[in-house]
This record gives C-alpha cells, sequence and structure tokens, in this order.
C-alpha cells in the first residue's frame, strides 16, 4: 500500500466519522467543534488531489471565519453549559428521508459516470495558481462576477457597521 | 558533509530505510514524519532557554539581575520552573467542558508551531515549500484564534470568557492589517511561496524596498501574539488574568510556551518575508551557514520585539482599537496600493526598483507623520475649547 492510499483512508474515516458526531453529539459546542473537524479533514483531502490552494482557503474561509462566527453565535446566544436541547425536530423522518435520497442521487451518478481514473495532473501547481489568478482579473474570465462579489462584500461591511452604531450617535454628531 | 549536514543526514537515513526493506515512497514518508517530530521537539525545548533569556534581558533593561540561582547565570531556572508545573495537578473547573478545556492549549501550541513547516531554515532546508505559504501563515493563525477562544469558554468562567472576547477582538481586528501588508511582500516577489519570497530577495533584501510594511507588520505580530504593550489580554485589574485564568500546571505552560515561541516564530517569519531569510555571503555554497545567518537575524528580531516588551508600558483596550482601526489600516491599505502602483511602474519603466520604492516609502512616512501632527493639533485645539467655557463659569455666577 501505498503512504497516499494509507493518509487517503485515515482521513476519510476521520470526515466521515466527524461529520456523524455534528448530529450526533448533543451540545451545540461540541457539533461546532466537530464540524471543524470535518473542514480540516476536507482541506486534507484537497492537499492529497494536490490543491494546496484549495486547501489552505478551506482552512481560512471555513474554519477561520465561519467556524468561529458559529462558535461565537453559539456562545453569545446559548446558556453556556447547560446546553441539552432536543436532538430532533419533529420532522425528522423528512429530513432523513431527503438524505437518503441525496445520497441515493449521488451512488447513482458515481455509478452512471464513472469517475477518471487518470493519474493526478502533473502540471506544476503553481501554474494552476497562476491561472485561476488570471482569470479572477482577466477580461475574458470572470472579472464581472469577482468585482460584483467585491461591491456585495463592500455593501455587507457598510451594512454591518450601520447596524451595530448605537442609535443616539446621529444626533450626537458622532465624533468629528 | 560539514557545508551541508542537512542533506547528507537525509541521505544517509534515506539509505538506512532503504536497506530496512522500505520502498522508496514510504522511505521518503517515514523521514518526512521524522522531521516534522525533530523541528517541532528542537523549537519546544528551545523555549527553555528563550524563556531563561527573555527574562535575563528584561531584567537587564530594567537595572535587575535577573534569574541567577540554578545553573551557571541562572540558565536552568526554566528547568526547574518546568519540572515544578509537572509536579502541579491539572485542574479542571467544576461543570468545565472537559474535552475541549484540555484540548484549547494544544491548539494553540499548534497554531504556533505549525508556521515553521513552511519556513526555510537554510537552502533547500524547509518543511515543505508550499506555494501559497503566506496565505497558510494566515490559515494557521485562525487556528489559535479557536483555541484562545475555547479556552475562554470551556472554563465556565465569566472573567476567562471576557477575557478570551477581548482577546478574539484584538487577534481579528490585527489581522486585517497584517493581512493587507503580508501582500507587499508577495507583489515584490510575484510569489506566495515562502522560498520564492527569499529567493526573490538575491539582489535586496524587501525590508529596503518596504520598510514600512515591516514595521506594520511588526507592529501587527507582537499585538497578535499578545505581548507588552499589547498585552491587555490579562489585564489584572480587570480580567485577573485573562482567557486562561482557571489553567494550571502544564495546561497553563502550554500557553506560556506558545507565547513566548511565537515571539521566535515572529522573528523568523519576519526573518523570511523582509530580512532576506537565510541569505547571506556565501550561504548557498554552504547551506549550514545559510541556517546561521537565519538564526542571527531571526534572533535579532526577536530581541528587538523583547526589547519593545521592556520599554513600553501597556496601552488601554480603546487605544489599541484605535490604534489599529484609525492608524495601521489605513496606512496597510495605502502602502499596499502605493507598492503596487509605484513597482509596476518601477518595473515598466525600466527605474531602479529598490531607489523607487524607497523614495515612495519615505514619502509615505512623510505624509503618515504629516496627518498624525494635523490629528495632534486639532485634538489639543478641541481639548482646549472644551476647557474654556469651564474656566469662565464661576465668573458667570458672580
Amino acid at each position: 500500500m501505498e503512504p497516499l492510499q494509507l493518509i487517503f483512508l485515515v482521513t476519510g474515516a476521520v470526515t466521515l466519522l466527524s461529520a456523524l458526531m455534528v448530529v450526533v453529539s448533543r451540545k451545540m459546542v461540541h457539533a461546532a467543534l466537530w464540524l471543524v473537524m470535518t473542514l480540516a479533514s476536507v482541506s486534507v483531502l484537497f492537499v492529497l488531489l494536490n490543491a494546496p490552494f484549495l486547501a489552505v482557503v478551506q482552512v481560512v474561509i471555513y474554519i477561520g471565519a465561519i467556524a468561529t462566527l458559529i462558535i461565537f453565535a453559539v456562545m453569545l446566544s446559548r446558556r453556556s453549559m447547560d446546553d441539552r436541547g432536543p436532538q430532533t425536530s419533529h420532522r425528522w423522518w423528512l429530513a432523513g428521508l431527503i438524505a437518503l435520497a441525496l445520497f441515493a442521487a449521488i451512488v447513482l451518478l458515481v455509478v452512471l459516470h464513472p469517475m477518471p481514473t487518470a493519474a493526478l495532473p502533473g502540471a506544476a501547481p503553481t501554474e494552476a495558481l497562476r491561472q485561476l489568478g488570471l482569470a479572477l482579473v482577466h477580461v475574458d474570465g470572470f472579472v464581472l462576477p469577482f468585482e460584483l462579489a467585491s461591491v456585495l462584500l463592500l455593501a455587507a461591511l457598510v451594512g454591518a457597521i450601520f447596524v451595530a452604531r448605537p442609535p443616539d450617535a446621529d444626533t450626537a454628531g458622532g465624533e468629528e | 558533509m560539514i557545508a551541508d549536514p542537512f542533506a547528507w543526514a537525509y541521505d544517509q537515513l534515506t539509505a538506512l530505510l532503504l536497506s530496512l526493506g522500505m520502498t522508496a515512497v514510504w522511505a521518503q514518508t517515514v523521514l518526512r514524519l521524522l522531521g516534522a517530530a525533530v523541528l517541532a521537539t528542537v523549537l519546544l525545548v528551545s523555549t527553555f532557554f528563550l524563556i531563561w533569556g527573555e527574562r535575563k534581558l528584561l531584567a537587564r533593561l530594567q537595572d535587575r539581575r535577573g534569574p541567577n540561582r540554578v545553573g551557571p547565570w541562572g540558565v536552568f531556572q526554566t528547568v526547574a520552573d518546568f519540572v515544578k508545573l509537572i509536579g502541579k495537578e491539572i485542574i479542571v473547573p467544576t461543570r468545565a467542558d472537559k474535552a475541549v478545556y484540555l484540548l484549547a492549549p494544544l491548539l494553540v501550541v499548534l497554531s504556533v508551531i505549525g508556521i515553521w513547516a513552511v519556513v526555510p531554515l537554510a537552502p533547500g532546508v524547509v518543511g515543505t515549500d508550499l506555494e501559497v505559504g503566506v496565505l497558510y501563515l494566515v490559515a494557521i493563525g485562525a487556528v489559535g484564534t479557536l483555541g484562545i477562544m475555547l479556552a475562554g469558554w470551556s472554563s465556565n468562567n465569566k472573567y476567562a470568557l471576557i477575557g478570551a472576547f477581548r482577546s478574539v477582538a484584538q487577534l481579528v481586528s490585527y489581522e486585517v492589517p497584517m493581512v493587507l501588508v503580508l501582500l507587499v511582500p508577495v507583489i515584490l516577489a510575484s510569489s506566495m511561496s515562502l522560498v520564492g519570497i527569499v529567493d526573490a530577495q538575491a539582489g535586496m533584501w524587501f525590508i529596503v524596498m518596504a520598510p514600512v510594511a515591516a514595521l506594520v507588520y511588526l507592529i501587527t505580530s507582537i499585538a497578535e501574539n499578545g505581548r507588552a504593550p499589547f498585552d491587555l489580554l490579562e489585564g489584572e485589574s480587570e480580567i485577573v488574568a485573562g482567557f486562561n485564568i482557571e489553567y494550571s500546571a502544564l495546561a497553563f505552560g502550554m500557553f506560556f510556551v506558545a507565547e513566548f515561541l511565537h515571539s521566535l516564530t515572529i522573528g523568523a517569519v519576519v526573518t523570511t518575508l523582509f530580512l532576506g531569510g537565510w541569505r547571506g555571503p556565501g550561504a548557498e555554497a554552504y547551506p549550514l551557514l545559510g541556517f546561521i545567518y537565519f538564526l542571527l537575524k531571526t534572533l535579532s528580531v526577536w530581541l528587538v520585539i523583547v526589547w519593545i516588551r521592556g520599554t513600553l508600558p501597556r496601552i488601554r483596550i480603546d487605544q489599541m482599537l484605535g490604534f489599529n482601526w484609525k492608524f495601521l489600516t489605513p496606512i496597510a491599505l495605502g502602502i499596499l496600493m502605493m507598492t503596487a502602483l509605484v513597482d509596476k511602474m518601477a518595473v515598466a519603466a525600466g527605474w531602479n526598483r529598490t531607489v523607487v520604492l524607497l523614495l515612495a516609502n519615505a514619502a509615505a512616512v512623510g505624509i503618515i507623520l504629516a496627518s498624525v501632527q494635523g490629528y495632534a493639533r486639532r485634538q489639543r485645539r478641541r481639548d482646549q475649547a472644551q476647557l474654556a467655557p469651564v474656566e469662565a463659569a464661576p465668573a458667570a455666577v458672580h
């Protein structure tokens, strides 16, 4: 067995196990931590697929930003240590059915369209990264969606500042 | 062998593993794991001497002797402290979240040691040459923030939670200018790989081409480390000890180790990004010499960090946030845009990049100083305007 295969099997098992723990653990913060674990294992899978950029971005965005946000929200909104709410909502069977159907659809897709079994792309990942960067700013590439996303983020920033402003700041005239 | 002990050791160990009947791929994997273990262990052990050195330096700065009882010049003081920490009990508070409580210090140490995986120590000696190394530095720092937050929350203590919120506010805020100025060496080297950035500094160190960015990076790194003057994460009089208040024994020791090791790590990263990494005369022919240069540069930056710690008093939380958002962030944004524009122009027009960028940085420093002066003058005038009616008030009554 190749070392990469071993690492893949271990990572896959950890991903599945921690994904399961996200939905079965009783405490919200523990569920959030298992989610962090799942996302970290997925980033290891990206490394194994020779895509370090996606792996690092996965850690920056999902662990650094989104998971931190989730944990912050849980910490601020729940009574910290006594978090033992019910595990299921009253329509859990419907959610389970949809999940099963989705899984069946994915299995069907994999069976109908076998994955290409060619070796990993031998091209230097640096070149792939350069192409990705160019595609985002090139006129023939994705410059419009990229700029739109920037404007959207700026709007979100302004909105967040507006929401966070104390209501009397307008009447007091602020600092200036 | 003397000139390049790293390659020599690697070849010897590979030959040994191959003779044991391993395939080449497995031998490489085992050696990579071994290398990671050796690097992490050496770093953790070096913390003993870092803490001793820092205490000694701080003592000299404050006209004291520092540790001087255990061993020559007190050099084994930290070892004695460590033995004492091992002997203590790791106390888990009542109704604390035990698993998370014990996980948090490990995450914080991991985020510091993980940085060393991408730092080139000598020519050809690097844990892994990640082509998104700079982004990795940001990513691994996020894990430390997570660890601090979990430590504060899982302690089941309100002071710890407030301390953790304060820490996270500081870490997340200072990450903004830090990430912005991290892009300056990336622009100058046109590479995100730390090896690529060191290679691009063959002609000129980036501290000459981007001194303002280097300074902003150093300041934000010290803030990320949470040490003086940004050590308000442990305000004794307000939040007792901060996020780590409930931790004892080695669990507390882990936070301590992470903090002290982080200052050396800042030195290594600043060296790599701005001081040319292992580069120096003769380093390419003799990798060992390159490692010595790297070590010397790293320790010099570390010395400056300790010096700052021994010199500046702690700032208040409003000053901490104001300094970041009203001073460092605009500077970082401006410097980033200026470097991108000036560098492109210099390359296109065929000017000397170093001279042009140095002049641009000097102009930037002039603008910053002028605007700070203007701000201070306005502030003074406002203070005087507020004072004046108070003095006039008693006269009006009579």
